[in-house]
């Protein structure tokens, strides 16, 4: 069992610090995203803030892929959305290709927008109704100023070949194809331009499993041919296991747990981890009959007011059944910082379980090897 | 004005089945042409069974259950062949004895609570209102059995919570209100319509939880639609796996997922990720797009996506229809395809199953 081998293109992507990584391709540095809540109607003021995303940090290298998961409300997309500058972080610095991109303008970060690029969840809302395909697609080159009007057309349809789309309906409008297909013309937007990172914000959630299977793969053609890095945001963890080198799991806008693949669903050590692997049902009715459910009980809290101390502890399974008053004291108070609690596995936790077994894993869904 | 049947059989099936559902079709007429959502579709529910649709957008799993509450009554819609609840049949039945029997022989669970529900009435007064309807009773005793059903789906501070709007409810506690308007009238048919589908997968596997524990309380039958095999595996005991509005295989759920035989199965169960599976180095999506139903292909429905039909000499699969045939006669395991039974097997078992 290699945890170290398979964790991705980037051998040095066990490091100490998640953001110590010196020549990764970005590197997001306690990232802070709090939208105002503001009274009043002449004079606003004020008075609150939603607390969507609160100092996140983690690299990623060229040519990896970086899986974004937590349940809705937690701040997966809004962390995509900062890092491609679609809303300007409140704090914290974002590092892309050795600049700092957290304070750039607009025009400023136009040179930029030609390497971080991005993929959204809705087929149906990203592609304008009333352009074609070949001037969706041809946008970014228009935009950019790269090509001749006549090299526009060309390469559409050399990138429409290339995702798996008949170059012939370059004059079609989106609404004459399929989710699955539409998906495909949003991702040949994307890598137009030959970007070095793209944000994929829930790109196969809205598809059909079969069509799901079908994007997947293409993602992963494309990222092995441009050696393109991907930020996965996504809820489903079958999907994120599947594509992403290394994960990191959100919760109320903190980052969780932060590993490569195999550790994290192998030998996850956060409880909130555990929790969300042993929620997803998985397609064997007798493993599912015979499965341990750790149930959390209630609902996600209010990002306006997360909870003192460790943002988790009000579900915690381990703070209810396992923790010592004492104990209890400290998930109340403190609050717990991403730290290595064995190498490259980043965890925010008091009392991760480290685990030495492979059995609850097991219970929980997950496979040995 | 509504749709009228064709055939009205007034015998019933010979099941003892709740609710059982013969031939049934559900054409719409459009400007493009005829779109046949549901295209001769049987299948039977007992009580304290769950039963699972499953299948892609399209495939004509809402438009199913739809037919079965008769909301399509009054619509365009052409609906023929035959719904036997409780030994009444709903194909022809009036619109007036439709609404008598809706929340209250049966009841449905929608995936959007949000918009199943009305903004601007409080989340109690519509869970009343739904048992009112059916029962003569006073607002006090309505509220009161509406607090009750709140409490029972899992709703802290019920009397609190039901003089809330829907909108200050989570995602995840306006399912569960929803489960409780659909459960107040005490239906033995339940039908819920991707009720998970919007939820987080903790909040999922606690309503997955609470619908197997309704079920088990009120011993009711339960029609569960879903896309995700995984929700299946966990709640259902029968399933239907629906392709362009057909049924293509039925059976138990250790069936459908042990011995799969048509080959939309196998592409479904290979299409997917897996977290209980070691991690494959690529996925096998079933190639191609889902039919189009106005057009839908000729012979078996599936052959336009189907790489398997060289196992059946000829154009067979492309110009002849299969029909949905058990593998036994005492067998509820039924597949609608051309391949042999004997070769099914042997695919599934030399092919398929080592690559999951």
């Amino acid at each position: 069992m290699s945890t170290t081998a398979e964790s991705g293109p980037q051998p040095n992507d066990i490091n100490v610090n998640p953001v110590e990584d010196s020549d990764a391709l970005l590197r997001v540095n306690g990232v802070t995203k709090h939208f105002p809540i503001k009274q009043g109607i002449l004079f606003q003021r004020q008075v609150g803030a939603v607390r969507a995303v609160d100092g996140v940090s983690f690299s990623v290298s060229a040519g990896e892929t970086l899986g974004l998961v937590g349940e809705s409300g937690c701040g997966k997309s809004t962390t995509g959305r900062v890092i491609t500058k679609l809303l300007d972080p409140t704090a914290g610095e974002i590092i892309f290709d050795g600049k700092n991109i957290a304070d750039y303008s607009r025009s400023q970060m136009r040179s930029i927008r030609r390497h971080v690029q991005m993929i959204f969840q809705d087929p149906y809302s990203s592609l304008n109704p009333r352009h074609t395909i070949g001037t969706i697609v041809g946008a970014p080159f228009r935009i950019q100023r790269t090509k001749t009007e006549r090299g526009i057309k060309a390469e559409v349809q050399d990138l429409m070949a290339r995702v798996g789309l008949n170059p012939e309906h370059y004059n079609r409008y989106p609404h004459e194809f399929s989710g699955g297909q539409r998906q495909r013309i949003g991702i040949a937007r994307a890598v137009a331009l030959r970007p070095k990172l793209i944000v994929c914000d829930e790109p196969v959630s809205a598809l059909d499993v079969s069509i799901q299977a079908q994007v997947v793969n293409l993602l992963e053609d494309l990222q092995s041919e441009y050696n393109l890095a991907y930020i996965f945001v996504a809820h489903d963890l079958s999907v994120v296991r599947h594509i992403a080198d290394r994960v990191a799991v959100m919760y109320l806008g903190k980052i969780m747990e932060l590993t490569d693949r195999d550790s994290l669903y192998e030998k996850p050590v956060h409880p909130y981890t555990h929790s969300l692997m042993s929620a997803v049902p998985v397609p064997d009715p007798h493993k599912e009959a015979r499965r341990e459910r750790i149930l959390l009980t209630g609902d996600l809290p209010s990002p306006i007011n997360p909870p003192p101390g460790c943002v988790f502890h009000t579900r915690c399974p381990k703070y209810r059944a396992v923790l010592s008053e004492n104990d209890k004291q400290r998930c109340r108070s403190e609050v717990p910082l991403l730290e290595p609690k064995s190498p490259g596995h980043f965890a925010a936790c008091h009392f991760p379980e480290i685990r030495t077994d492979l059995a609850t894993a097991q219970d929980a869904g997950v496979a040995g090897r | 004005m509504s749709a009228e049947p064709v055939e009205v059989r007034v015998t019933k099936p010979e099941t003892d089945a709740y609710l059982s559902v013969r031939d049934l079709r559900v054409h719409f007429p459009t400007a493009d042409g005829l779109v046949k959502s549901v295209d001769g579709l049987s299948f039977d529910v007992h009580r304290g069974e769950i039963l699972g649709i499953v299948g892609e957008s399209g495939s004509g799993k809402s438009v199913t259950s739809q037919a079965i509450l008769g909301l399509h009554k009054g619509s365009r819609a052409r609906i023929t062949g035959e719904i036997w609840l409780d030994g009444q049949e709903l194909v022809g039945a009036s619109e007036e004895r439709m609404r008598a029997l809706r929340g209250d022989q049966m009841a449905m669970i929608f995936q959007d609570p949000l918009s199943a529900m009305h903004p601007f009435y409080r989340v109690g007064d519509q869970i009343s209102e739904a048992y009112r309807v059916h029962n003569k009773v006073s607002k006090a005793v309505a509220k009161k059995r509406s607090i009750e059903m709140l409490d029972r789906v899992g709703i802290p501070n019920p009397d609190r919570r039901y003089s809330e709007y829907p909108h200050q409810f989570s995602g995840g506690m306006r399912q569960r209100a929803m489960i409780a308007m659909a459960l107040v009238c005490d239906p033995k048919l339940l039908i819920a319509d991707e009720p998970t589908t919007a939820l987080d997968v903790t909040v999922q596997a606690q309503i997955l939880d609470l619908m197997k524990d309704l079920q088990r309380e009120f011993n009711s039958a339960i029609i569960l639609i879903t896309h995700d095999l995984g929700v299946v595996a966990e709640t259902c005991d029968q399933v239907v796996v629906m392709y362009g509005g057909q049924c293509v295989e039925t059976g138990t759920v250790d069936e459908i997922f042990y011995e799969p035989q048509m080959p939309y199965a196998w592409g479904l169960l290979t299409s997917m990720p897996r977290l209980d599976r070691s991690r494959q180095d690529r996925l096998q999506p079933i190639a191609g797009q889902p039919p189009s139903l106005i057009q839908v292909p000729k012979g078996c429905v599936f052959n336009p996506r189907c790489a398997y039909q060289d196992k059946v000499g000829g154009d067979v699969c492309r110009t002849q229809h299969p029909e949905l045939v058990p593998l036994s006669t005492s067998s509820t395991h039924a597949v609608r395809c051309h391949i042999h039974p004997e070769e099914r097997r042997r695919i599934w078992a030399d092919e398929i199953k080592p690559t999951l």
